[in-house]
């Protein structure tokens, strides 16, 4: 145990040690920078399973185990900046996800990146890409926490850009850097508002750490100007860096662009990765998240005790409230306990509904609302989409908006199980997806694409998995497990039953759209053909990605199934794809009791409790009828060639142009953001040559003038007077010379001379 | 350390080695080249054995010189340093070579050319060590000269409107503060900054300034607002703190590159220097007084001038704004640690917190804005002088480690944790945010567009389809690098572990926070 809490730092260290090297290798090193990456990301992922499995079966005095380890970082004088790493369930299971995933994606890249002269350089990106992760995912301060994330920031941005000389990369590259940066800034004021509040930024450090009692009842007892509660503006700021980071509305702009990247790129992005930490983040300091002035909490409390079924969890509640360590997880854990107290107060229910929506902090509220809004604006724009890459990248968007839809209603274990199964689907997908790319010839639109079926078999079984666990088909596939209990949670949330609504709505187009590709890329037949010549050769040309099989196959343009290299990792995300769901069913709710530190065991009664399993009936309906109404529409074959609208578009053309150009959101910011911070730096410019600089000019032209007339002054007023003083002196001077034997002429001569000399010595500079 | 005057020898090493240089003939540019850089090498070695024998357990004053001088006017020879006028004497000493280093392919009159960066260099030390303003004021005024002539001999086609501007801008600034300490010796009767800090704080100052000047119908607190403006006005135009700057983007972009190095590398550093040694200890309550128009001078500069280098064409304008833009957090971390307060330890702790800040963006800037003006040097060697932000485009694919150097060099100047930049700026805001907190909220706004500027850079110097132009371009060469590593290693060094600098000016921090209150 000691062994692992020390070591961790090895994790992301030794992937940053193989960037590192990596940075200084040489271009054809390619077989030893893979070798290298992959070998890094192989002992940590190692050491990464060892500390999960220290993990199981330990339990806390706070209801979840946690091993930290802190050093000083800044030593000024008493007061120190430090910094940490910790180990507690859901680090390790982050750990656990992002090496193994990241691992197979490397891997991957092998394959895919084989024919591309810039190898060794996308390895080491990769490598630091996932160092920065994984050193945010163990970081034990909010400080190293930022110092990662903005390493992940960095590191997507040359990641994204990765084909430089594509102008589109470029700027998609300089987007995405951009738009989380604007994130980051109000992630950066709320953490040095909760430095100033608590003075530290450990998480937790004995009691002393800034998601700790003392801290946060230091937090929630201050009050801002605007009568917020410093924890809620706080938590709200360090939101914005996870909107930024995750893709959530009004922030989502730059990760569909992020496509320009390679494919592995964009799994790592959108799976294991970046898009990752800001929900990882707002996990992570839920505790703040959920913080609220005790006076509420009071008032809560007596309300609660009013409900005999609700004083139940009372005495942890109250702990939550002031919030406490890790525990309020525990003490309101998944929604099957919230159903237990719903269901068994049913009497009660409209009277618990209102004093548990007080109960809500008004940064989860948020959170829950960004997400749900979210999960549904990017579901629409998914469904008229014609890039294969970027389908995936809005499902992710809408994916993300329901784990922070899950964070906000159902509590830290709900939203990470989501997330961690997304990973593994959403990396499946991708690699599918660059799979079909790397098949086609560097071919991204579906409509272009068709038949891949008989082509490409083991990508179709996979990628088919894939889809079923995203659009959450019943019981096989993991994403049904993850989303239903999103779905369960938001059901239950007190606040408002819209985000359930809201989220049913994006579960039906989540089926549909996947339907959809599935249809287009999969089914009918192949569409490449026509004008593939001019198209396949701009397309690869363009991308770089210069297969040499591509060379072999000009003749026939045929898609081809990938590589072993690259299939073998996308049959083994298949695999977890399916597995995965069973660590969550509310019959044995595995995970949730892992991160809270729970023990509720095996039992199949739980699923007829409450409303476990109507909302799992609905669910499952909702995605059947999404499945069913995009089969009506597009199977056997959407369209006979590329060229042909798509049935929807058919239908109601006005609607599929909106959805298809984003809801012109990006049109919009292009407008209003983007025009005025240039025409802010335009006037600044303006203010700084022409207004300012003018000033000073006149100013200066005044003071010459000003010299000039007292030049005149000088040589006509002054001089005159000076030129008889000075011959009043000559002549005394002469007498003094006749006294003193010519001495002073000597003198004098000497000074002329030196004053020649520096006379001349300046014209000389100056003359120039 | 056993008596020698270890830094007067270091100010003197570079005024010999300009005078040796004045004597060479015009013709031997090699041996010039040879001597500038063993000259400047040879005070960075000494700079060096200052930094390894300085006691840093001690924010005290160390190897003190002081000799009596012209007694009656209250003027001594005093130069000693603490952990600030040290971190001050180090930068110079680094940036001196690398500016000479960069000025390598300069043809023209070239003894004079590096006899006066030595100059330069000997006005910079002497600024950094003097204590007493009579010889202080002399080296702050020596360093002017030469750079005057820098730009006017060596610069660009409009060279000379921006030395006369640069000229009198800094000489206005350089009048203004010459008459208030006329007046401080005039009421007090010394020049020593100490003493006049001493006489500050124990309220004899504003009393002195009562009784000399009573005749004049204004209070002692009139009297030192407009002495504490006076003064302020000559660091501001050296700093530059908006509305005082419009001399620097036509002064850096005409400079020789050579000299823009020294410029704002070690220059610029005097006049914030001069904010924490010399206005903060003697004129705290005008300060505290004036704070808030000063902070949003602080706002603006940041904010302003991130705007305006967006708007740049010409890639040494947009660097001269982003220097502007990065001097501003180091006002906005002064002003921050000038607020009056009382003496509880969060207090001391913030402030101390905001002034390491200080310091550490202080060194930071000047390493990295010097490392980026060092690669435009090399883009212009490669390009006949083109600098244009337009000019070039896909670099990368024919300058893979010009493009990655410089690239570590512009995230550094984005404070990018990891490197340098990211250190001093998160403890500036640090304990500005708890002093000054909507000035710092405000002042992150320079963050973001600071972040969009230099990316821009990026995307249109180094990335897209390759000019053709320039295919033929070179990549670094091996004594390139050379220029460039030293400083690239210590952006990573301090980034990683600012503790090695932490170390040494953290007592002196705390000597001059708790002599605040």
């Amino acid at each position: 145990m000691n062994w692992t809490i020390n070591n961790l730092w090895l994790v992301p260290g030794l992937p940053l040690l193989a960037a590192g090297i990596l940075a200084i290798t040489r271009q054809p090193y390619r077989r030893f920078s893979a070798f290298l990456a992959i070998g890094s990301m192989a002992i940590a992922f190692l050491i990464s399973a060892v500390a999960f499995v220290s993990t199981l079966g330990q339990s806390g005095p706070a209801g979840v185990w946690r091993a930290v380890k802190n050093f000083a970082w800044l030593q000024m004088g008493p007061s120190t900046v430090s910094l940490g790493w910790m180990l507690d369930p859901l680090t390790a299971v982050m750990l656990v996800m992002v090496t193994f995933v990241g691992m197979l994606i490397f891997i991957y890249s092998i394959g895919y990146m084989a024919d591309d002269p810039n190898a060794t350089r996308f390895f080491c990106f990769l490598a630091l890409f996932a160092a920065a992760m994984l050193g945010l995912v163990i970081s034990n301060s909010l400080l190293l926490l930022f110092i990662c994330w903005e390493l992940v920031g960095v590191a997507s941005y040359l990641l994204i850009g990765f084909w430089y000389q594509k102008p589109s990369a470029a700027a998609a590259a300089k987007k995405a850097f951009i738009t989380t940066r604007i994130g980051d800034i109000g992630f950066l004021l709320g953490m040095l508002w909760l430095y100033s509040e608590t003075g530290t930024l450990l998480f937790y450090d004995n009691g002393n750490g800034c998601l700790e009692q003392s801290a946060l009842a230091k937090v929630v007892a201050q009050t801002t100007g605007v009568g917020m509660v410093a924890a809620t503006a706080i938590s709200l700021l360090i939101f914005c860096g996870a909107i930024g980071k995750s893709g959530q509305v009004p922030l989502h702009v730059w990760l569909p662009d992020a496509m320009e990247g390679p494919t592995p790129v964009s799994a790592l992005i959108h799976a294991a990765t970046m898009v990752a930490a800001g929900v990882f983040l707002v996990a992570r300091v839920y505790p703040l998240m959920e913080a609220q002035p005790p006076v509420a909490a009071a008032s809560v409390r007596a309300a609660e005790t009013l409900s005999p079924a609700l004083s139940l969890s009372e005495r942890e509640r109250e702990k939550t409230i002031l919030a406490a360590g890790h525990q309020e997880v525990a003490a309101k854990p998944m929604p099957h306990a919230a159903t237990e107290i719903k269901g068994a107060g049913s009497g009660k229910e409209a009277h618990g509904d209102q004093t548990s929506a007080t109960s809500i902090s008004t940064a989860l509220k948020v959170v829950t609302w960004i997400g749900t809004i979210t999960a549904v604006f990017a579901a629409c724009i998914a469904v008229a989409q014609t890039d294969i890459k970027r389908i995936l990248a809005y499902s992710t968007v809408s994916q993300l908006g329901f784990m922070m839809m899950g964070l906000g209603a159902g509590g830290v274990a709900v939203g990470m199980f989501h997330l961690i199964t997304h990973a593994f689907f959403k990396a499946l997908l991708f690699l599918g997806a660059g799979s079909v790319i790397h098949g086609c010839g560097g071919e991204q639109d579906i409509r272009r694409m068709g038949g891949l079926k008989q082509f490409m078999p083991v990508t179709f079984a996979t990628y088919a998995i894939g889809m079923m666990a995203l659009a959450g088909v019943p019981l096989f596939f993991s994403g049904f497990w993850s989303k239903d209990e999103i779905l369960h949670a938001a059901s239950a949330w007190p606040a408002s039953r819209w985000p359930f609504y809201l989220g049913l709505f994006g579960a039906l187009l989540t089926a549909f759209y996947m339907t959809r590709q599935m249809c287009y890329v999969f089914g009918g037949g192949y569409r490449g053909q026509q004008n593939a010549d001019a198209h396949t050769t701009a397309h690869s040309h363009t991308n770089k990605v210069s297969h040499s099989h591509h060379a072999a196959h000009a003749g026939s343009h045929e898609p081809h199934e990938s590589p072993r290299v690259m299939t073998v990792p996308l049959r083994v995300l298949a695999a977890f794809a399916i597995l995965l769901g069973f660590f969550g069913t509310p019959a044995w709710p595995w995970f949730h009791d892992y991160l809270t530190g729970h023990h509720s065991g095996f039992s199949v009664g739980r699923l007829f409790e409450g409303h476990t399993l109507l909302t799992m009936l609905i669910s499952s309906v909702i995605v059947f009828f999404g499945i069913a109404v995009a089969l009506l529409f597009y199977a056997p074959e959407p369209v006979r060639s590329p060229d042909e609208s798509d049935p929807v578009e058919s239908l109601r053309p006005g609607l599929y142009a909106v959805l298809r150009d984003k809801f012109y959101i990006d049109e919009l910011y292009q407008i209003s953001v983007i025009r005025l911070n240039a025409w802010f730096a335009w006037l600044c410019n303006w203010f700084d040559r022409r207004l300012w600089e003018g000033v000073v000019q006149a100013a200066s032209h005044l003071v010459i003038g000003f010299a000039w007339l007292s030049r005149l002054f000088d040589e006509l007023v002054i001089n005159l007077g000076f030129d008889q003083g000075c011959r009043r002196i000559r002549k005394g001077g002469q007498t003094m010379a006749g006294l003193q034997k010519g001495q002073v002429q000597q003198y004098l001569s000497v000074i002329g001379i030196a004053l020649t000399v520096l006379l001349l010595l300046l014209t000389w500079g100056f003359g120039r | 350390m056993n008596g020698f005057p270890w830094i007067t020898a270091l100010t003197l090493t570079p005024l010999i080695g300009a005078i040796l240089l004045c004597g060479l003939e015009p013709h031997q540019n090699r041996l010039a080249r040879g001597f500038a850089l063993a000259f400047s090498l040879v005070s960075l070695g000494l700079a060096g054995i200052l930094w390894a024998n300085f006691d840093s357990s001690l924010g005290s004053l160390q190897f003190a010189e002081r000799w009596s001088w012209v007694p009656t006017l209250g003027v001594e020879y005093f130069v000693a340093v603490d952990g600030l006028g040290l971190l001050m004497v180090m930068l110079s000493t680094i940036i001196v070579p690398m500016a000479i280093l960069a000025s390598w392919r300069i043809e023209e009159r070239v003894p004079i050319y590096f006899a006066l960066v030595l100059f330069l260099e000997a006005g910079l030390l002497g600024t950094f060590t003097a204590l007493n303003f009579f010889h202080w004021f002399i080296y702050w005024e020596l360093s002017l000269v030469p750079a005057f002539f820098l730009i006017k001999l060596w610069g660009g086609p409009n060279r000379s409107s921006a030395a006369i501007q640069f000229f009198v801008y800094t000489m206005v600034g350089s009048v203004a503060m010459l008459l208030a300490f006329l007046a401080l010796a005039y009421a007090t009767g010394t020049f020593d900054f100490g003493r006049l800090a001493e006489l500050a704080r124990s309220g004899e100052l504003a009393s002195a300034l009562t009784a000399k000047f009573a005749g004049f119908g204004l209070s002692a607190q009139q009297w030192s607002l407009i002495l504490f403006v006076s003064v302020f006005l000559g660091f501001a135009v050296k700093l530059p703190v908006i509305p005082f700057h419009t001399w620097l983007p036509s002064t850096y972009s005409e400079a020789p590159t050579g000299t823009t190095i020294l410029l704002t590398g070690a220059m610029s550093k005097m006049g914030a220097y001069g904010l924490v040694r010399i206005l903060m200890p003697i004129f705290p309550e005008p300060m505290g007084l004036l704070l808030t128009p000063l902070l949003w001078l602080a706002v603006v500069t940041v904010v302003f001038s991130a705007c305006a280098a967006f708007a740049q064409r010409d890639l040494k304008r947009i660097l001269a704004y982003s220097s502007i833009n990065h001097l501003g957090y180091c006002v906005l971390g002064v002003l921050a640690a000038a607020r009056l307060t009382d003496n509880q330890p969060y207090w001391i702790a913030e402030k101390a917190a905001a002034l390491n800040g200080v310091f550490l963006q202080m060194f930071n800037h000047g390493l990295t804005a010097s490392a980026l003006f060092c690669f435009v040097s090399f883009l212009e060697g490669r390009s006949s002088g083109l600098r244009g932000i337009d000019d070039f485009g896909g670099l990368r694919k024919v300058a893979p480690v010009f493009c990655g150097l410089m690239g570590i060099s512009v995230f550094a100047s984005m404070g990018l944790p990891g490197l340098n930049g990211f250190v001093g700026e998160f403890l500036i805001l640090k304990g500005a945010f708890s002093l000054a907190g909507w000035a710092t909220a405000l002042a992150t706004i320079g963050l973001l567009v600071t972040a969009v500027f230099l990316l821009t850079l990026l995307q249109r110097v180094f990335n897209g389809p390759l000019n053709e132009r320039w295919s033929k371009f070179k990549d670094l060469s091996v004594s390139e690098r050379i220029i460039v590593l030293p400083a690239t290693i210590l952006m990573f060094a301090i980034g990683i572990c600012p503790q090695i600098i932490i170390e040494t000016i953290n007592p002196t921090v705390l000597r001059i926070v708790s002599q605040l209150n």
